[in-house]
Order: structure tokens, then C-alpha cells, then sequence
């Protein structure tokens, strides 16, 4: 193989180009990128960065003296592959031909129909987003968070910490139970509420008024709530289109095996884009998590370098943390599925608790606010049941 | 030299935190060594203390970067600088820690509260 490219220039793009010349690929590397950033750090964009607290060189993800020896071409979007070609087509009309690819273009935020345009109206994925949201932060006010999920949920805390006096409007009858469960996802989110926050459940969004800037958003029971800054956090679509056609099986992201191979010989995807074969749960899923992206490519490099040749490892039980109102929440595993859960250490109405959720008695995910040591050997033994 | 613990107090394994200013681990090894390192993530206000010791390397419990015991050296991101390492030495069974005299490497929330701004 004498040139990679790697599509994508996030945590998961960089992970890969890490993990090639780890592991001695000396060839040509070439990683494309949309941003015209340097890879930087997402999740402190909701939480540290957006209160002001560390500044853009914090974000960082590559150290002072790191240097893959890649040609980066960034503030480049890919716009469509040729298998036949071997090369990423780019948006100004560029090429760039190669024998391997790492597809890591990641997702891009969800937005709501009609919301375009109108000013104070924010979504938050990347740098400048971020930068956005955080200078009409500052200025105060009214916020309306539409979407009571992490990303709504951290940036509702990180602006009831500014001041703001903030709403947060969930379309569903609680808060993070997709991920959590009812149970557990009513009892994180009544974080919201032991901080001043108020909580709408069960209530869709219609649409927002204003003329040029946003001033309400209204909700399907007729209410609307005032409003000076909206942020819409209604989860994230892969971004994929620019694969239609070029023969890369697609189905809610790039489909892949367990070892991150697409239905293209040649080709690898990871991040939060592909969508890899769960071998435990006999599907296959997109797990949109910072670790995910940092330890996934390692295995998906391992494929494109050998083709088949190395069995893959059991993949390690998705975990995912989130800091909202000072409390650390932290989850391991997959809910769905399980049969129960138990309170096994601490008291929810203290935030200070571990939970375990289990599926015919045995453990299948794990979640606890404050109690990172504990968290840490539940989320080792959960680990290692599973491998 | 500072004592931290009785080496019979602290079991293979597991780690001391000597809540010193910045705070210290100490680290007994599964293989009988003793260790000692700045106890705060050099990428967030964690306790490495909390973490998952295995070898000579410890996993931060929030974020998965792992730190060498012996040289404060991380494997990979989020942290991207080291931590301090310092000297330990064991007498009649007491752990002492000789705190290094280099600047620690805080993460920036931490740095900016122990400079005495805005916690």
C-alpha cells in the first residue's frame, strides 16, 4: 500500500493516522478534512469552552511535538468516491487518488425544518459553532434548549452557570431514555430541576417566531415560551451522502463489519459515520462516542493494513461520560435489552449513585453520577464478561 | 520527605492519594513496586487515584488516557502532557514521597483555581 487517505480529520481520522504509522505503514498519507481546523476536541465544546473556561488551544488534540509526516488538506470537503479510480473526489474539484481509505467523515448535527436564517438560532457540532453560540452566551438572557439529550443538557447547564435563565423543551415523555431507560434517563435529567432549569416533557416544538431574530418557540400544546437564544439539540445524521453511488454499502451510515471493512475491498470507515456489526448483539449500530472513535480505528487500520488476515478483538462495551450542573455522569454498555436495574451503591436523590442494569441477571450496562472509582471497576468487569 | 502511608496499608493494587496541594498518589504495583505521581489528570480534575491500575500504568477513570508510573509519560489523548513522577522511598515500612521541585502539570480549570482565579 503506498498511499492512504483518510476522509475525515476529527478524532477518528486522527486516531487512524496514529494507528497506521503505529503500526509501520511508512507510505504516503494524505487526511482531508472539512474544517479548516486542526483536529480539536469536541466535547468540551458544550461544557469548558462554552463557559469560557479553556480557550481553543486546549482543544487540541495532536501535542506540540506530534508529527505523522501526512499531507493534510483541510478546509476540503470530500464529495464522492470512485471505486473504479481509487480516488476522493473534493468539492473544489480536487483529487486525491490512493489504494487505502479511512472513511471517518463523521455526523453532522440534526436541524429543525424552517429554522434556518433566523438569527440566535444555534446547533452545536463543531469549533465555530461553538465560538457562536458562546459569544450570544454571553450576553445573557433567555435560552431555550429544544432536545433533552447530553448535548442539550450540558449546554442548558453550562448556561444556567452563566445566568441564563434557561428552558429545556423534550419532544419525548422523559429525558435520555433511549440511552438510559426511563427510569435512570428521569432521574439524571431531574438534574435540570435542582438547578432552576425548567424541564417541558412530552411536548413537541411547532416552530419558532420571530422576524429577522428569533424571539419564542412554540410548542404543539399552543404555549410559547420567550425566548432570546434557541439551541436545537436534536441528535446527529452521519454524514455519508457523499458515498451515494460509489458502491459503499450504505444503511444509516456506512455499513461495516465488525473489523470495519465496508462492502469495499480497500476501504474502512469509523467514527461516528459507520455503522459497525455488534457480533454480541447480532446488528449492526452506530455508537457515536468520543471512545469509540478513539479506539475503533486501531482495529479498522489493523483490517486495511491486512485485508482479513487479523481476526478482529470483541469490542469493548460503548462508554460515554457527560459533566452537567457539576456532576459526573458516566454509562457503560448497552440499556436496551436489559431487565432490570438496581440502585447497587449511594442514593439517586443525592447524585452520588451506581446503577446496574441487568438482562436475566446478568450485568449488560452500568451508570453512575459522581462515583468515578466505583464506575471504573464496574466498567472493567463489564469488559471483561463480555470478551 | 512527607510520610504517606504504611506500606501494610496499601495492598497491591491500589493507590494512596496524599492530599498534599496539588494532591500525590501513591501506587502499589501488582508486582511489588511503589510509585508515587501527581494524582490530577493533566486533561481534567480527575483523581488518578480512582483509576484502573495495571502494570506499571494507571487509566485515568474518566477519560482512558493512561499514564506510565515510572515516567509520567501518557499513552494517548485526550492528555497530551505528563504527569510529575516522585521519589518514594520505603523505611520500617512507611512510604515517604519526596515531591518533585519541577512545576506540575494541571489541567487548565485546576491551574487557573490553584492560581487563586475564578474557580
Amino acid at each position: 500500500m503506498r498511499t492512504v487517505a483518510v476522509v475525515g480529520a476529527s478524532l477518528a481520522g486522527l486516531s487512524a493516522a496514529r494507528s497506521l504509522r503505529k503500526r509501520g505503514y511508512d507510505g504516503r498519507l494524505v487526511i482531508i478534512g472539512d474544517e479548516p481546523h486542526r483536529p480539536y476536541d469536541r466535547p468540551p465544546l458544550s461544557k469548558e469552552f462554552l463557559a469560557g473556561d479553556i480557550g481553543e488551544a486546549d482543544l487540541a488534540l495532536e501535542s506540540d511535538d506530534e508529527d505523522l509526516q501526512a499531507e493534510w488538506l483541510l478546509g476540503a470537503r470530500a464529495a464522492g468516491l470512485d471505486s473504479a479510480d481509487r480516488a476522493v473526489r473534493l468539492a473544489d474539484g480536487r483529487e486525491v487518488r490512493a489504494d487505502g481509505f479511512v472513511i471517518a467523515t463523521g455526523a453532522a448535527a440534526r436541524t429543525l425544518p424552517g429554522t434556518d436564517g433566523l438569527a440566535g438560532v444555534h446547533r452545536l457540532r463543531t469549533l465555530d459553532d461553538a465560538r457562536a453560540l458562546r459569544d450570544e452566551l454571553a450576553l445573557g438572557g433567555r435560552l431555550v434548549v429544544i432536545g433533552g439529550g447530553f448535548i442539550g443538557a450540558e449546554v442548558a447547564s453550562t448556561a444556567c452557570a452563566l445566568g441564563l435563565d434557561v428552558t429545556v423543551v423534550e419532544a419525548a415523555p422523559t429525558p435520555l431514555a433511549g440511552p438510559l431507560g426511563e427510569t435512570m434517563g428521569g432521574i439524571v435529567s431531574a438534574l435540570h430541576a435542582d438547578h432552576g432549569v425548567r424541564l417541558l416533557c412530552g411536548v413537541g416544538v411547532k416552530g419558532l417566531s420571530g422576524e429577522s431574530r428569533v424571539d419564542a418557540v412554540l410548542l404543539e400544546d399552543g404555549r410559547s415560551i420567550p425566548a432570546d437564544t434557541v439551541v436545537v439539540g436534536v441528535g446527529a445524521r452521519p454524514c455519508v451522502e457523499w458515498l451515494e453511488g460509489s458502491g459503499v454499502a450504505l444503511d444509516n451510515g456506512v455499513k461495516c463489519g465488525a473489523d470495519g471493512r465496508t462492502s469495499l475491498a480497500g476501504v474502512v470507515a469509523v467514527g461516528d459515520c459507520a455503522s459497525w456489526y455488534d457480533p454480541h448483539a447480532g446488528i449492526h449500530r452506530r455508537v457515536e462516542h468520543w471512545t469509540g472513535a478513539r479506539e475503533r480505528p486501531d482495529v479498522a487500520v489493523a483490517t486495511l493494513l491486512s485485508w482479513g488476515a487479523v481476526e478482529p478483538g470483541v469490542p469493548r462495551p460503548p462508554y460515554f461520560w457527560s459533566d452537567q450542573y457539576g456532576v459526573k455522569i458516566q454509562f457503560a454498555g448497552h440499556s436496551a435489552g436489559a431487565d432490570s436495574v438496581t440502585v447497587e451503591e449511594g442514593v439517586p436523590g443525592d447524585r452520588s449513585f451506581l446503577a446496574v442494569y441487568r438482562r436475566a441477571g446478568h450485568p449488560v450496562a452500568v451508570l453512575a453520577m459522581n462515583q468515578p472509582r466505583l464506575f471504573m471497576r464496574w466498567r472493567k468487569q463489564l469488559t471483561a464478561a463480555t470478551s | 520527605m512527607i510520610p504517606a502511608c504504611l506500606l501494610v496499608d496499601l495492598p497491591r493494587g491500589e493507590a494512596y492519594r496524599l492530599d498534599i496541594d496539588p494532591p500525590v498518589s501513591v501506587f502499589h504495583t501488582d508486582d511489588g513496586e511503589v510509585f508515587a505521581i501527581d494524582d490530577t489528570c493533566t486533561h481534567q480534575d480527575a483523581s488518578l487515584a480512582d483509576g484502573w491500575l495495571e502494570g506499571c500504568e494507571v487509566e485515568c477513570p474518566l477519560h482512558a488516557s493512561k499514564f506510565d508510573l515510572r515516567t509520567g509519560a501518557v499513552d494517548a489523548p485526550p492528555a497530551k502532557r505528563p504527569v510529575r513522577t516522585h521519589e518514594v522511598l520505603i523505611e520500617d515500612g512507611m512510604i515517604y514521597v519526596r515531591p518533585s521541585t519541577e512545576a506540575p502539570d494541571l489541567p487548565p480549570c485546576v491551574a487557573s483555581r490553584l492560581a487563586g482565579g475564578p474557580a
